[in-house]
């Protein structure tokens, strides 16, 4: 019970190692790195030790929560604390154990590297950020986690910021998260208010499902809450950050922009689910549509197909993480909760993993581009076998993680009776093995077409790749056929609320199977086009519509020209011109006005007063002085027989006065 | 007697001394004039101090013409300082005041 | 009383007519000399009001002294002996005016006062009368009259010594 009471060690501990990092990590023999990794280390610990007294709590485990009153504000006390259930666990669990091992990988990756110990203060900070949004009892507690890793993000993707085009990406990440993010408060404020006035998620959750909350103020709460996921989990719309956001190191798009931050909005998304339920009307009682579902399976297809046209390997996993996030929003939005949380406890290993590998061939071979690799499986053993068994995993084969997760899915877009979205989910499954194989292909296949010597990973960046690649094969068995472990543990219910909410599907074996042949051919086709060159090689160059097509993928559906030419461009240029123009007419014309006033005021004081009326006066003055002086001269005749006669004047005359008056 | 007739005796005494004193550009014949206005003061004390019987106006007069005396010498030999100075004793004459 | 009357108004005539003289004659000497006849007439006029005393101070110390004083004076700053370049300066007019103006004052503000008031001058005042005062009552003044003297005296020596 000491983990599960004192869970808020486990986002603390990361805070307090942020500090101590960025005070004295420059003095510390290893510049702040050991700190930062015995900090996460001992927060991994405390996650594991809390998983495991849940999973040996039994039937009778009930989530657990701790509060300290945050502020109080006209009668309404916000409190700051933690909610500790199955969720929270598996999330704290996945964080931590990922962060480890980027901490870890960062040892050999980031060595010698310009900005090292903030590199390491600002990873502490993040998963201390991202910790506090997943214990968060409520969504004001949810916000602060979930804007401070938006910050963090910002800060990590710009790591080596005198480069232009790394600043400008974090700023594009940072202000496409600000934009959705802008409905995410909205939401919370529109919540706040249905909840009769308390941001408590278990409270929110309840009387959503319980009916007291009007379904419009569901609805729009569930839309608003929508967009800050479309911001953070990069769906479309709001994904084109996401690519970009390559351009910061690898250990960080390892971490943040694939197994963590990005699943921020699916997590907001499981917790709130009360909400979404009830307000978009998911699950049996459902119209086969909704804004969620839609959303995550338009990204699946539209993350996948643009992995087909990048030579970049970052960004092959990139828009593949964006195609994963859609699957897991989808999941949500079809009623299975269960299998989109699956799918993002097994996507965080397998993505993380292959990032990680990723980052191993662009450390040996100095390049991100695929063409400049090939051939590298002979070379890079180690990178080879877990890179495959990465690509394995997302590609969804048996027995693998991700066979076991999007099989969930699907079964629940089909049970569910969202039929469209069982089809998205399936074609993407295909286009996801097939673009995997490609990548594989290019990478490790073939004549090497780079430069240098390749190298293997030095052992800090091995051994996380091969624990993560345990995970990867491992963590699928949790919610095989028969085993029903992880739904166990982690399932959505709320306290207060007996009638299930959603629905666990049995394993079904023929719709795995599908699942599985269908991967199957995937791979199946690729190898074909690539590793046996048939098919329509040069196609897009011969073909006037395929290279429109290719042309259209490669420019990423036009969406970042439109953005950046139709909305940004129409919007910011008319009022900088605006601006401007204020600036040099109103503005300069007013303090040129002021100058001019001013001027001419002064000079008129200069003329007119100060030389004609004050000198004037000052003159007069002395003039006067002077002409009375000399008229008052004439008394002064050194004479005393005057004096005499003036004073006997004035005594006769004051004599005569006085007789008159008192006579 | 009318107590008037010596008071009008010493007015008119007094104010051709101030005449005197006025007009006089002889430093001399000024102190002469001063004379002049001393005694008509003298007059009025001898005839007040009849009339009221009390021998405080004799007493006062006799004040007078000693401190008249010590004046009248202090005077003289200033004026003969400025004689030994300037050479003339014309009051209009030394007017190193004017101003 | 009519005795009285005539001499007083003799003297009165004889003493402004030397007064006028005084202030208007051309000659220093003569000028200082019809100050002695104004100086004797105010002796006469204190006797004619019975203070016998101060008739005999008079004569001795003005008379005696001061128009020696005077005669020494004009000796000692060439002062021409007949007739003078005039001894008059050019205020004479101003000066005559503001005499009118005093006198004219004076005598409005004293016929006001004292109308008819008559002075009876039949008691003597006699010097033993003026010795008993001038030592009890009037002693502090006596004393520093005396040392006024002796201050006047030391100070005209100093003034006009030759050194």
């Amino acid at each position: 019970m000491f983990f599960l009471k004192n869970a808020w060690l486990i986002p603390a501990i990361p805070g307090a190692c942020f500090f101590l990092i960025l005070f004295f990590g420059k003095r510390t023999p290893g510049k702040g790195a050991p700190i930062g990794i015995a900090g996460i280390g001992l927060s991994f610990l405390l996650a594991l030790g809390g998983a495991l007294k849940w999973i040996s709590w039994g039937a009778d485990r009930h989530p657990v929560d701790r509060h300290v009153t945050w502020f109080k504000l006209g009668g309404i006390t916000v409190t700051a604390g933690t909610h500790i259930d199955g969720l929270a666990l598996m999330m704290l669990f996945v964080v931590t154990f990922v962060s480890l091992m980027v901490h870890v990988y960062s040892l050999g990756y980031m060595h010698g590297d310009r900005r090292y110990t903030y590199y390491y203060a600002a990873l502490s900070l993040f998963t201390a950020s991202m910790l506090t949004l997943i214990v968060a009892p409520n969504t004001l507690q949810l916000m602060v986690g979930w804007e401070l890793v938006g910050v963090c993000s910002f800060m990590l993707i710009g790591h080596w910021w005198e480069e232009e085009v790394n600043s400008a990406a974090a700023i594009k990440a940072f202000i496409t998260t600000r934009t959705g993010d802008v409905g995410l408060m909205l939401g919370i404020i529109t919540l706040f208010f249905a909840a009769r006035q308390t941001f408590d998620i278990e409270t929110l959750n309840r009387l959503a499902i319980n009916g007291q909350i009007s379904h419009g103020l569901l609805l729009a709460g569930a839309l608003l809450l929508l967009l800050g996921v479309i911001g953070k989990s990069a769906q479309f719309p709001l994904h084109v950050w996401l690519p970009d956001a390559m351009a910061g190191p690898t250990p960080v798009s390892a971490l943040i922009h694939a197994a963590t931050m990005v699943v921020a909005g699916v997590y907001l998304v499981a917790r709130v689910y009360g909400v979404f339920i009830t307000g978009l009307s998911i699950g049996p009682l459902g119209n086969g549509i909704n804004a969620l579902a839609l959303i995550g399976g338009l990204t699946v297809i539209i993350g996948a197909a643009l992995a087909f046209v990048q030579d970049d390997v970052k960004r092959v996993l990139a828009y593949s993480t964006i195609s994963q996030l859609g699957y897991m929003v989808m999941a949500l939005g079809v009623g299975a909760w269960t299998a989109g949380i699956f799918h993002l406890f097994t996507h965080a290993f397998f993505k993380a993993l292959l990032f990680l590998g990723s980052g191993a061939l662009i450390h040996s071979v100095h390049s991100n581009n695929m063409s400049d690799m090939g051939g590298l499986r002979k070379k890079m053993p180690t990178t080879f076998w877990t890179f495959i068994v990465g690509s394995a995993a997302l590609a969804g084969l048996f027995p693998l993680a991700g066979f076991w997760s999007k099989d969930e899915i699907l079964l629940g877009a089909d049970k569910g009776g969202y039929p469209l979205f069982l089809w998205i989910g399936v074609i993407g499954a295909f286009m996801t093995a097939a673009y995997m194989t490609r990548a594989c292909y290019m990478i490790f296949w073939g004549e090497y077409r780079g430069e240098g010597h390749p190298h293997e990973a030095p052992p800090s960046m091995a051994w996380p790749m091969r624990l993560l690649a345990i995970g990867a094969v491992g963590a699928g068995w949790l919610s095989a056929f028969g085993i029903h472990d992880f739904p166990t543990w982690v399932h959505f219910d709320v306290a207060g609320v007996t009638h299930e909410v959603v629905h666990e599907y049995a394993f079904s074996l023929p719709l795995a199977t599908i699942s599985l042949a269908i991967a199957l051919i995937g791979i199946g086709v690729a190898y074909g086009y690539y590793f046996a060159n048939k098919g329509p090689h040069g196609l897009t160059k011969r073909n006037a519509l395929a290279h429109a097509g290719y042309h259209f993928l490669e420019e990423k559906y036009f969406l970042d020209k439109l953005y950046i030419n139709g909305i940004i461009r129409k919007i910011q240029y008319p009022i900088a011109r605006g601006m401007y123009w204020f600036d040099q007419h109103i503005i300069d014309g007013f303090v040129n006005g002021v100058a001019f006033v001013s001027r001419k005021v002064s000079g008129f004081v200069y003329d007119v007063i100060d030389q004609k009326v004050v000198d004037g006066a000052v003159n007069g003055a002395g003039f006067t002085a002077e002409e009375s002086g000399g008229l008052l001269r004439y008394i002064q005749t050194g004479r005393v027989q005057q004096y005499a006669a003036v004073l006997f004047g004035a005594a006769a005359l004051f004599g005569l006065i006085l007789v008159l008056t008192t006579a | 007697m009318l107590l008037n007739q010596f008071l009008f005796l010493a007015a008119v005494l007094f104010c051709i001394g101030v005449y005197g004193v006025l007009a006089r550009r002889n430093a001399v014949l000024v102190l002469a004039s001063i004379e002049l206005m001393l005694n008509a003061v003298n007059i009025n004390l001898v005839a007040f101090g009849a009339y009221r019987h009390n021998i405080a106006g004799q007493v006062f007069a006799l004040f007078v013409i000693a401190i008249a005396a010590a004046e009248v010498g202090v005077g003289l030999a200033i004026v003969v300082l400025i004689f030994r100075n300037r050479a003339s004793i014309a009051l209009d004459e030394a007017d190193l005041m004017k101003g | 009383m009519v005795a009285q009357n005539v001499v007083f108004g003799i003297l009165a005539a004889v003493m402004i007519l030397a007064a006028w003289r005084v202030v208007t004659t051309k000659n220093v000497v003569r000028a200082v000399l019809y100050l002695v006849v104004v100086l004797a007439g105010a002796g006469a006029q204190y006797l004619l009001l019975a203070q016998e005393f101060i008739f005999v101070v008079q004569v001795i110390v003005y008379i005696g002294a001061v128009v020696v004083l005077f005669l020494f004076g004009t000796m000692l700053t060439r002062a021409p002996i007949g007739r003078d370049v005039d001894l008059d300066n050019d205020q004479k007019w101003l000066a005559a005016l503001t005499a009118l103006f005093l006198v004219g004052v004076m005598v409005a503000v004293l016929s006001d006062a004292f109308g008819n008031t008559h002075v009876n001058a039949n008691g003597i005042q006699r010097t033993a009368d003026v010795g008993n005062s001038m030592f009890s009552t009037y002693l502090i003044p006596f004393e520093v009259v005396s040392v006024l003297l002796l201050a006047a005296l030391v100070g005209a020596i100093a003034i006009a010594r030759r050194d």
